[in-house]
């Protein structure tokens, strides 16, 4: 199981990067000498054993609905790169 | 002044020995001085510096109640938002980027009236550990201008160890602060996972991040941690529980007292003199009474493996938000919407973090997301298993904190996976959530600070802390500071 | 239906806004309208470093939703992150709910004009709203603006199995599913503002020679904005895959043997259903838009990309773990719910089926004032049919809910024994009550306001009914041939004589009674 040329520009794709060839050569091969050496968890039995995603066994926290100052329009589009008048500006969204 | 802890600069600001002015001043002399050849900070901005430290002044002139740390400077790792200020994350994507909020703890350290000294350089996104990925410059190791720092939070160690600050924040996600703190020769303490609240600290990996103190003396990182440690609503993470006095607790030690040793963070690839040093320290606690006892951590040999398949997952994900729409760098050319994300992406991020993305989101992607997520997520709690097991039996578990002291700028540049196993003894303690400390223990012969990492149970930083202290009581490395 | 060459396989997805003060991880409000932009913060522009707090009423109201749905509130539930790039998604994931939904395995009992059907719900889970896109047409469709506002709002997703057999009955379920949700103040269900969303799965089975089905591939269409809407739209897409079908496979399909090629149509990843063993897994599924204007379903015929949703546990927030004593709090909370309220509305009022259907889909607060109009007037036939009738007719008009309208029970129960009392026709009597409703009035005061006399004393009316027979020999002599009908002639000169205020039985008894005799 190796990653190739195709799957380095796929999960490009999918991450929305734009990469050079040399980039991805570059990936192809420092990503695969990566997942070789995480394969060795192969090796670990974790039959039955239930996954860790969060180190604290914290559960139940809330807020209460209590509404909280929202940011002056100004603020929430200052550091916006294509400010259209009081929306972000985007190349055309198409489905 | 400068050269003297955090708790004696206090003490002269208390004194009237000196004022958060001039305290403040010298540390601008020291920085301006130092920083074409160290390169530790990013952003500094003398007036508003100048500005806060007299406005304590003021207060204190005016004798109105002062924080813990009136008038101290302390400086930031630039992963940690600053409102209306530069928070780049060492990044190209995030050079204009101004947020409108505080961070949890620099709100903490205004409550406190520190006098935020500026913004420290460090890997970009804090993924790395040698600070080379910042896109900005490169930090130096004060010890040997040659060497890295150590990463990601090398900004923040390098400033610690120059005396261009008495404190630093730094953030570890997988050793980013203990890590350069032994390259450095200083204090670094990661806290226990939900015991800091990360509100305002920019994301790598969520389940993983904690930001904690860096200082020249266990004593100094305590009051740092007092000051940032406890509950903040905004971080659903962040546990509800009262945070310990650990400054009037940290002078005593700890008896009986039981120090686990691990042969796993004995492998190899552990340089010799790094080993000679924490056997050494080893000595020093049973010379102190202690008792050694020998632990095991059988799947911490698995800790990087599963770390990068983690880390990185949710990396992928916390940087999806770096797209040019509502912040951040967007291309300038492009051809619709897509491809704007695509090139936006692609010239704003380094190659570090571009590495990682493409290796979380292929993790998480159709098809090898059980062989590769979900298995880590299964074996990240067998270590964690490992470490309570370990810890039923002994109160610290000692270590080396990095397998080799600081190496040359460029050496591992072109292999991230030999870079990546630079924190092979510190990733373990952020998949546990647990808390962990490197303290200096030695210097090589060509003089390099050696740091040795104790590790304690979820919420032990008080214990954590006295156990560090009780060394360095007992020797001197952490009294030696790099040639200005 | 039954005239039909297929069969319809229906399963909807819905999607409704919460009725929270606040968005579901941070403080800013949710009220439609807003200028653009100006409810947003830095959690919900996805600042770096902020950090989603969940909100608990939205969680209380979500599981109220679940439980009045009949789904099993489950022990352990999180959040996942579902990882896509949009410009109205700023953080490019939404919290949602992958593998462990809140809440599974419900129903809904429907009323649609065939007969009541129940409807079973695979999942309900919680998760939080994108922004909007609006498109720039003025710049050469170069360009599109995004408003924040909505992004973070919490977001109820209730999947049915395709249960559905009829466009009908999909509109019967979101009329239901609406009423529940109105009722318990979950959402307001406002389609036109997009708290009530609806997508619907739909593909049609096709009877072969040898008694089987064959399945056209699963359309997701939608845009379905409107309640009319979903109706129409599904009975143009099962129309329209039936078309395809025929038109692919020609009147000779059955004589090619299967046409698996058709099966394969259309391939991208869209949507989670539970396989066999118990895992999630995405399916695949082609999208239709509903073009409401001209009445068509457009299959989007998107390349062949997969979308990789690259879900993973959401590790900004904790589980939620439900007790018992939490589900029983809630189903206490729910009171009386509309389906249980149809029964007992039967059984208590001897109301009819349809009756007792209409005053329930009213709502509470009415179902209400009909039960205690009907104690005050002690005929629950006559409550029925003046709410149903009348007051439902002012209350549209005038735009009120129930609980704004004027007349007490006490009052409109007065009219209606007023009525019985003095044999008022109909007509008079919505002439007091129009009075009761201008003037504020009561039943009597109006009756003598418009100056209303009911002739009811029998030699006063005898008179006039002797006198109008006299005047219509012709109605009479038809009445005599056996023309019923003819009578109503004569009863019209008397309502003339008495101004419409002669006791209708009383008249009707004399008229008769004197017809005979002549």
């Amino acid at each position: 199981m190796s990653l190739t040329a195709d799957d380095v520009q796929w999960v490009a794709h999918l991450a929305r990067l734009e990469l050079s060839a040399a980039e991805r050569a570059a990936l192809a091969r420092q990503l695969n000498g990566i997942l070789d050496y995480v394969r060795q968890l192969e090796a670990v039995p974790t039959e039955g054993i239930e996954p860790l995603a969060h180190p604290l066994p914290l559960h139940n926290v809330f807020r209460e609905d209590e509404p909280s100052p929202s940011l002056p329009v100004s603020q929430a589009l200052a550091n916006a790169p294509d400010r259209q008048g009081d929306f972000y500006g985007v190349p055309a969204v198409l489905d | 002044m400068i050269h003297l802890t955090a708790h004696e600069q206090l003490a002269a600001l208390r004194t009237g020995a000196t004022t958060a002015e001039a305290l403040a001043q010298q540390h601008l002399d020291a920085i301006r001085r130092l920083e074409p050849k160290l390169q530790a900070f990013l952003h500094v901005d003398e007036t508003t510096v100048l500005e806060q430290a007299r406005s304590v002044d003021a207060k204190r002139q005016r004798g109105e109640p002062l924080g813990a740390l009136a008038g101290l400077p302390v400086a930031i790792k630039d992963v940690l938002c600053t409102a209306g200020r530069p928070t780049t994350c060492g990044s190209k994507m995030l050079q204009h980027f101004k947020p409108p909020y505080d961070a949890h703890v620099v709100e903490r350290l205004r409550q406190a009236d520190a006098v935020l000294l500026g913004k420290t350089n460090l890997d970009e996104f804090a993924m790395g550990s040698s600070t080379e990925n910042s896109a900005y410059q490169v930090t130096r190791n004060p010890w040997d201008l040659e060497r890295i720092p150590g990463g990601s939070s090398g900004g923040s160690a390098a400033a610690v160890a120059a005396c261009e600050a008495p404190l630093a924040l730094g953030t570890d996600t997988g050793g980013s602060i203990r890590q350069p703190a032994a390259l450095c020769g200083v204090v670094g303490l990661k806290p226990t996972y939900g015991r800091v609240s990360r509100f305002g600290l920019v994301a790598y990996g969520s389940s993983l991040d904690q930001i904690g103190p860096f200082a020249r003396t266990v004593a100094d990182a305590a009051l740092l941690l007092e000051v940032i440690a406890g509950h903040d609503r905004r971080d659903t993470t962040c546990v509800e529980r009262p945070v310990p006095a650990y400054t009037q607790t940290v002078e005593q030690p700890v008896a009986p007292l039981t120090v686990g040793v691990a042969q796993e963070h004995f492998a190899a690839g552990l340089d010799a003199e790094v080993e000679q040093s924490v056997r050494e320290a080893l000595k020093v606690y049973q010379q102190l009474g202690a008792t050694i006892k020998d632990v095991s951590l059988p799947h911490s040999q698995y800790a990087v493996a599963t770390y990068y398949l983690v880390a990185t997952a949710e990396a992928s994900s916390n940087l999806a938000r770096y797209d040019g729409v509502h912040y951040g760098h967007r291309a300038a050319k492009f051809d619709n919407l897509i491809d704007m994300y695509c090139k936006s992406r692609g010239e704003g991020f380094g190659a570090e973090v571009k590495r990682r993305i493409m290796l979380g989101t292929y993790a998480l992607s159709s098809g090898y997301y059980d062989a590769y997520y979900l298995k880590a997520l299964k074996v990240r709690r067998l270590i964690k298993d490992d470490f309570d097991r370990a810890f039923a039996g002994c109160d610290v578990v000692l270590g080396p904190t990095s397998p080799t002291p600081a190496f040359k700028i460029g050496e591992k540049a072109d292999d991230p996976l030999t870079m990546y196993l630079s924190d092979i003894y510190t990733i373990g303690g952020n998949l546990a959530g647990i808390t962990g400390i490197s303290i200096p223990c030695g210097f090589t012969r060509s003089g390099l600070p050696i740091g040795m990492q104790l590790q304690a149970p979820p919420f032990e930083e008080e214990k954590l802390l006295r156990v560090a202290r009780m060394y360095e009581r007992a020797t001197d490395w952490h009294t030696r500071r790099p040639l200005p | 239906m039954a005239d039909l060459p297929y069969r319809i396989v229906i399963g909807l997805e819905v999607h409704v806004q919460l009725l929270t003060r606040t968005k579901l991880f941070c403080g800013c409000r949710t009220d439609f309208g807003q200028p653009p932009n100006s409810a947003t913060c830095p959690v919900c522009i996805g600042m770096p470093g902020v950090l989603p707090v969940m909100n608990r009423r939205a969680f209380d109201l979500a599981l109220k939703a679940a439980t009045a749905l009949n789904c099993e509130l489950v022990s352990f539930t999180k959040w996942d992150r579902k990882n896509y790039y949009y410009p109205d998604l700023p953080k490019n994931y939404q919290i949602s709910q992958y593998d462990l939904p809140f809440s599974k395995d419900g129903w809904l009992d429907i009323q649609p004009a065939g007969g009541p059907r129940r409807i079973g719900i695979i999942r309900v889970h919680l998760e939080e709203d994108a922004g909007k896109s609006l498109h720039d047409e003025s710049g050469g469709g170069g360009s599109s603006r995004v408003d924040l506002n909505r992004t973070g709002t919490p977001l109820l997703e209730i999947v049915s199995q395709p249960d559905m057999a009829a466009p009908e009955e999909a509109r019967a379920y979101v009329e239901e599913l609406r009423l529940l949700l109105r009722e318990l103040e979950i959402s307001d269900c406002e389609m036109q503002e997009g708290s009530l969303r609806c997508d619907a799965n739909v593909n049609i089975h096709i009877p072969q020679s040898d008694g089987s089905f064959l399945a056209t591939p699963l359309i997701e269409v939608k845009n379905l904005n409107s309640i009319r809407g979903i109706e129409r739209a599904l009975k143009y897409e099962a129309d329209r895959q039936y078309d395809e079908f025929q038109k692919k496979f020609g009147k000779d399909w059955r004589a090619q043997g299967q046409p698996k090629a058709f099966e394969r149509l259309h391939r991208v990843v869209d949507k989670i259903e539970e396989a066999k063993d118990g895992r999630w897994k995405e399916v695949a599924k082609a999208t239709a838009g509903w073009d409401d204007a001209r009445g068509v379903t457009n299959v989007q015929r998107r390349k062949e990309e997969a979308a990789d949703y690259r879900y993973f546990p959401e590790p900004d927030l904790v589980p939620v773990l439900v007790d018992d004593d939490w589900r029983a709090q809630v189903r206490e909370g729910l009171g009386e719910l509309p389906a249980a309220q149809r029964g007992r509305l039967q059984a208590q009022y001897g109301l009819a089926p349809y009756d007792a259907g209409v005053l329930a889909a009213q709502g509470r607060a009415f179902v209400a004032y009909f039960e205690a109009l009907a104690k005050d007037c002690d005929d629950a036939n006559e409550a029925k049919n003046w709410l149903t009738n009348d007051v439902l007719q002012t209350l549209h008009e005038r735009k009120l809910g129930i609980r704004e309208f004027a007349l007490t029970t006490a009052a409109l129960a007065e009219l209606i024994r007023e009525v019985k009392a003095t044999g008022l026709n109909k007509q008079r009597a919505r002439e007091v009550y129009a009075e009761m409703l201008a003037s504020g009035t009561t039943a009597k005061q109006a009756v003598g306001k418009l100056g209303i006399q009911v002739v009811a004393d029998e030699g006063q009316l005898l008179a006039i009914i002797r006198k109008a027979i006299e005047a219509n020999p012709k109605a009479v002599a038809d009445f005599k041939k056996g023309k019923v009908k003819a009578a109503d002639a004569i009863k019209g000169a008397v309502m003339r004589e008495t101004k419409g205020q002669a006791k209708a039985e009383l008249l009707q008894q004399l008229l008769m009674q004197e017809l005979q005799k002549a």
